[in-house]
């Protein structure tokens, strides 16, 4: 194809996604579209598989069966997100193992909340209520993204996030309604997940490469700051309800924006975190990669099941 | 060197009535187990009555880029179409 041909098609191209028309697999795409997919959309689904060790942590330890099974079926979502999310990566033409095989080495990220500890009940009830809340609000938009596979994903994941929330803000309710010991906890755990979840709306506008781009092929439709303020907005009423304390100084309403004022966020711990430094990184990979090593038996076992039951049906005479 | 699990395509009736729809995919060792993983990830809050899985590979797809030949031919056979054909205005029910 000469560069003219290609400059055609790529303009065709933005032109369709500029009129709201749908990306689907066999279409043909700009090798950048490809990529830049493949890495957010994997990314993505890293984030959701790797979220479900920090809350699984707890789930023998739930306080009550009520909380057990909301919380077995929450973690069981999370796996269901990152398989719908999966499944449309590899609509791009990129294998399954591919995409464990960048996980598990290091190459591919997933979101730096889910390398903090999950250290008291309460971090269940924060996570849920701020951490699925940062979350719903990234993902609301992109239930309306370009490329239809992830468009479609995201149309089914986001209705299963409302009540990740609200069973979130529920258990943080019932411990603020509960014992000063109790209400601590809760306070204690706002504390260490607020600014983890205010990061997880990824990096000031200024040092974010790709917002243009991603503006254009609907991946993003607000930017980081914009939903980060959004987030903070929102959130602040809650934690009033809850009676507890945002840990930010700097926090004040201001009449005149119609938003709250914040503070400064300690970028140089983000980074740490999602060079990998953080407080569980290695310990979350540990878990991933030893699953899915220990897994391996498993799966040849049913491979082999599969293989025979087959033979079976095509030579049912040498069955033995 | 372990065998990987194929591809599945899930089709999914949301209830009696209306058609299997296409839900998404998923890996599984074989047809049975495709099914028992696509009821885990695909209807945890009955979003179906019934399923069917066929392996992505026997499934063959038209190629856009033949969407001109393919489809273009029915764009100016608006006869096919009611609004086609003029009629009274008195005439009801038609
Ligand atoms: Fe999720
Ligand atoms: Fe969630």
């Amino acid at each position: 194809m000469s560069d003219a041909q290609l400059k055609n098609l790529e303009e065709i191209f933005e032109q369709r996604i500029a009129n709201d028309e749908k990306i689907e697999p066999k279409d043909w795409m700009p090798e950048k579209y490809r990529k830049t997919h493949i890495r957010q959309i994997s990314q993505h689904a890293h984030s959701e598989i790797v979220g479900m060790l920090p809350e699984g942590n707890w789930i023998t330890r739930a306080p009550s069966l009520r909380r057990k099974v909301a919380l077995l079926a929450k973690v069981q979502d999370e796996a269901g997100h990152g398989l719908y999310l999966y499944s449309a990566c590899e609509t791009l033409g990129i294998s399954r193992d591919e995409l464990y095989e960048q996980l598990h080495s290091g190459k591919a990220k997933y979101s730096s909340i889910f390398n903090y500890p999950t250290v008291t009940w309460a971090d269940m009830g924060a996570i849920g209520w701020l951490v699925d809340g940062a979350a719903i609000i990234n993902q609301v938009p992109l239930c309306n993204t370009s490329y239809g596979p992830y468009a479609r994903a995201m149309i089914r994941v986001c209705k299963e996030e409302s009540f990740h929330q609200r069973q979130g803000f529920e258990i943080m309710m019932t411990l603020c309604n509960g014992t000063e010991a109790q209400k601590q906890m809760a306070q204690d755990a706002l504390n260490r997940w607020w600014w983890p979840s205010l990061m997880m709306l990824g990096p000031v506008d200024a040092e974010s490469v790709h917002t243009e781009q991603s503006m254009k092929w609907k991946l993003k439709r607000k930017t980081n700051d914009e939903l980060r303020q959004q987030f903070i907005d929102q959130t602040v009423p809650q934690a009033d309800i809850l009676g507890l304390t945002v840990p930010d100084p700097d926090l004040k309403w201001n009449e005149e924006t119609g938003h709250y004022d914040f503070g400064e966020i300690n970028w140089d711990e983000f980074w740490q975190v999602v060079k990998g430094h953080g407080p569980c990184n290695k310990e979350r990979m540990n878990a991933r990669v030893g699953a899915w090593e220990k897994g391996t038996w498993v799966r040849d076992a049913a491979m082999a099941y599969a293989e025979k039951q087959q033979n079976k049906k095509e030579n049912p005479a040498k069955a033995v | 060197m372990e065998k990987k699990w194929p591809l599945w395509e899930i089709f999914v009736r949301s209830k009696n009535g209306l058609e299997h729809r296409h839900f998404g995919s998923l890996h599984a060792a074989d047809a049975d187990m495709a099914l028992e993983n696509a009821r885990d990830v695909y209807t945890r809050r009955s979003e179906g009555v019934s399923i069917w899985v066929v392996e992505s590979k026997n499934i063959t797809a038209s190629n856009p880029e033949n969407n001109g030949e393919l489809f273009e031919p029915a764009q100016d056979k608006v006869y096919r179409h009611p609004t086609f054909y003029t009629l009274p205005d008195e005439i009801k029910h038609m």
